[in-house]
């Protein structure tokens, strides 16, 4: 039920919604160190959720032509091309995962990484990562929303219900990370649902499912948690100190993400904003702002008209 | 390499004070305005995602801020016995909200998109409660106005009971209007701070006030073009008292919020925001020295009708740039985590 933390803090968003004797919170967790930028994530969610193509687009920008997150792209590959050399336990970690993958695989075009083969002439570090809605335990979508059409399911993430949707936009305006968005042609909004109907029949949501390296992993929140900690320890050990976790915490601004990740690099370098704070943390102070404001219009008509009996 | 050239680098943008963070700084046009701050991107892309909303919702912030502030006029001089002034107040404020319906509807495709936010009452969402503030007000400044025709109407039969009822049903209408209209003019702001655009949310202290003052210009401005002189004096009052309000509240969003201001006085922001400010400076002078005329007046009350539309589209348009370009997300987000000792 709602409490004292229900705008902002740690919090279980699952019982906050009301739901009592929900399932574990499930999730994300998208270890960038192994993400070979194979995009079987975006194909998979593309096909398993019918979302429909975003136009073919050469963005003229690295091997991305997709460019952001947006209602017809749930996940999003990032490719980072960095004019600095790759530090070789960094190298390491992904060779690992590329060797652990089959060259037949989707019958992608090189076994290669982009930057793998050819990079000791370009001096080049690749940085890869699939991007997904954050299943914000603070959603400042839902709670936005007006008509009720974003709702928090059982398993604490959140999810649009599109009949309900009237397209007003508020939801996309109110994501700190810019991942909600309205389709233009039947004008409602849409984003990753982690594949609800998949996890109520106790699968695996398809881009977890898809991707060959486990960059991608879906479980209770709590137990990535632990899994994630130790991955940075190992990492940390392993010579590749600029390992870090992002969204893992629950005192963040946004409570903590359903869907968190490891980075390389600073989070902007990926789009991701650095200390993303729920807007309506500060609805109380707005409200109560407004309420100001409203006084003064109402005693300013007051003492304009009794200033000056007829 | 040659590939090479076709990728932007993703490698840190240096913020040029004026615009887009895909550019590199250092060109020609590179009129800092602010120390240059570095900061990094995903190809100069935008972290938040900047509105869909079209100028129709900032036409909606001005048409609410006037039916508002209408209203007030309207109710004041219903109880202090200005009949002109009140028939002016009452008509604007239903003209006025009978645009912003059209607006919110427009802006969201069809009528049933509307009704759809009045199957529930959520109080996080400023939006389902506008939904229901302008609700209320609607019905209630549709009363007051309606009640303006009883003068017209026969003494006698059914129409002539009517004609009997309406200055009472105006009289409740415009007291419940002009008490809800205090909610309609400032509950926009909260709208707009309530979002991740950077520039509208760090202004939420602030913004309630410029929407305030905004309307009351606004609304003594419709009392200045429709009464005459010898009732318009409290609209007068109001449109100066509201003038000043928007233009000190304006001044502190243009100029308080540090790198965030930014957004306000550059770009088409700033070009809005200043013609706001010229035109809400003249028509209150012109509100001033035209106490005597008429047509002074209305004049007066036309610059302040644009200087408060002005307002409202500087505003929206600061809003929409503070998140199309990633370094109003990023910077204060990175000077918050260095406060805190964490960068
Ligand atoms: S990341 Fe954005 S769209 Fe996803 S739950 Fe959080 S606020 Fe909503
Ligand atoms: S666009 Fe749809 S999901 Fe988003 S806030 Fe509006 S009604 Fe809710």
């Amino acid at each position: 039920m709602a409490g004292p933390n229900s705008f902002y803090g740690p919090i279980d968003p699952a019982a906050d919604a009301g739901w009592t004797e929900a399932p574990p919170r499930m999730g994300f967790f998208t270890d960038t160190s192994v993400c070979i930028g194979c995009k079987a994530c975006e194909v998979a969610c593309k096909e398993w959720n019918a979302v429909p193509d975003d136009g073919f687009d050469l963005l003229g920008m690295s091997y991305d032509n997709t460019g952001q997150l947006s209602a017809n792209t749930w996940r999003h590959v990032a490719f980072i091309e960095q004019a600095a050399p790759p530090s070789e336990a960094a190298m390491d970690v992904l060779r690992e995962a590329e060797a652990s993958v089959s060259t037949q695989f989707l019958g992608m075009p090189s076994s290669t990484l982009p930057g793998s083969s050819g990079r000791e002439d370009r001096d080049l570090r690749w940085l890869m990562m699939s991007n997904v809605c954050k299943h914000c335990t603070h959603a400042a979508c839902l709670d936005v929303c007006p008509t009720g059409s974003l709702f928090r399911t059982e398993y604490g993430t959140v999810v649009v219900q599109e009949d309900i949707c009237n397209g007003c936009g508020y939801c996309v305006s109110a994501c700190p990370y810019g991942v909600i968005d309205r389709r233009e042609d039947d004008g409602r909004a849409w984003k990753c649902t982690l594949c609800y109907d998949r996890i109520g029949e106790g699968m695996t949501p398809a881009c977890a499912q898809a991707c060959p390296t486990q960059s991608i992993q879906y479980g209770e929140l709590d137990e990535l948690r632990d899994r994630a900690d130790k991955r940075v320890e190992v990492l940390h050990q392993r010579g590749v100190p600029e390992a870090r976790l992002y969204g893992h915490d629950p005192a963040d601004g946004v409570g903590g993400d359903g869907a968190f990740f490891l980075l390389l690099d600073e989070p902007e370098v990926y789009g991701l904003p650095p200390d993303p704070v729920v807007t309506t943390r500060d609805l109380p102070a707005m409200w109560k702002h407004a309420g100001v404001a409203a006084l003064t219009m109402a005693a300013a008509a007051v003492v304009a008209f009794l200033g000056r009996r007829p | 390499m040659s590939d090479h050239a076709a990728h932007v680098s993703a490698e840190t943008v240096r913020g040029n004070g004026q615009g887009s963070g895909r550019r590199r700084g250092g060109g020609k046009g590179d009129r800092v305005m602010v120390p240059p701050a570095e900061f990094r991107s995903y190809y100069g892309r935008p972290i938040v995602k900047p509105p869909v909303w079209t100028h129709d919702v900032a036409a909606y912030l001005f048409t609410g801020g006037l039916a508002a502030g209408s209203a007030l006029v309207a109710a004041g001089a219903d109880l202090t016995g200005r009949p002109a002034l009140r028939a002016t107040g009452r008509v604007a404020a239903l003209a006025a909200v009978g645009a912003s319906g059209y607006l919110l509807v427009k802006d969201l495709g069809r009528p049933g998109r509307f009704l759809n936010m009045l199957r529930v009452a959520k109080p996080t969402s400023p939006m389902s409660m506008g939904t229901w503030i302008l609700t209320a007000f609607g019905a209630a400044a549709g009363a007051a106005a309606v009640a303006e025709a009883a003068p017209y109407l026969p003494r006698r039969g059914a129409l002539g009971l009517a004609a009997r009822a309406l200055p009472t049903a105006g009289r409740v209408g415009g007291l419940v209007a002009a008490g809800t209209a205090p909610a309609l003019a400032t509950y926009t702001a909260v709208l707009l701070a309530d979002t991740a655009a950077p520039s509208w949310h760090e202004a939420y202290p602030r913004l309630p006030f410029v929407f305030a003052g905004s309307a009351l210009a606004s609304g003594g401005a419709a009392g200045l073009i429709g009464a005459p002189v010898a009732e318009a004096g409290p609209a007068r009052t109001l449109a100066v008292a509201g003038a000043a309000l928007e233009l000190t509240a304006t001044h502190g969003v243009e100029h308080r919020m540090g790198l965030l201001s930014e957004p306000y006085r550059t770009g088409k922001a700033g070009r809005l925001l200043r013609a706001a400010r010229l035109l809400t400076a003249a028509g209150a002078v012109g509100a001033l020295v035209g106490a005597r005329s008429r047509a002074v007046s209305a004049l007066a009350g036309v610059a302040l009708l644009a200087g408060s539309a002005a307002t409202r589209f500087g505003v929206f348009e600061a809003g929409r740039a503070s998140a199309e370009d990633p370094k109003y997300t990023v910077l204060p987000q990175r000077e918050r985590l260095a406060a805190r000792g964490d960068a």
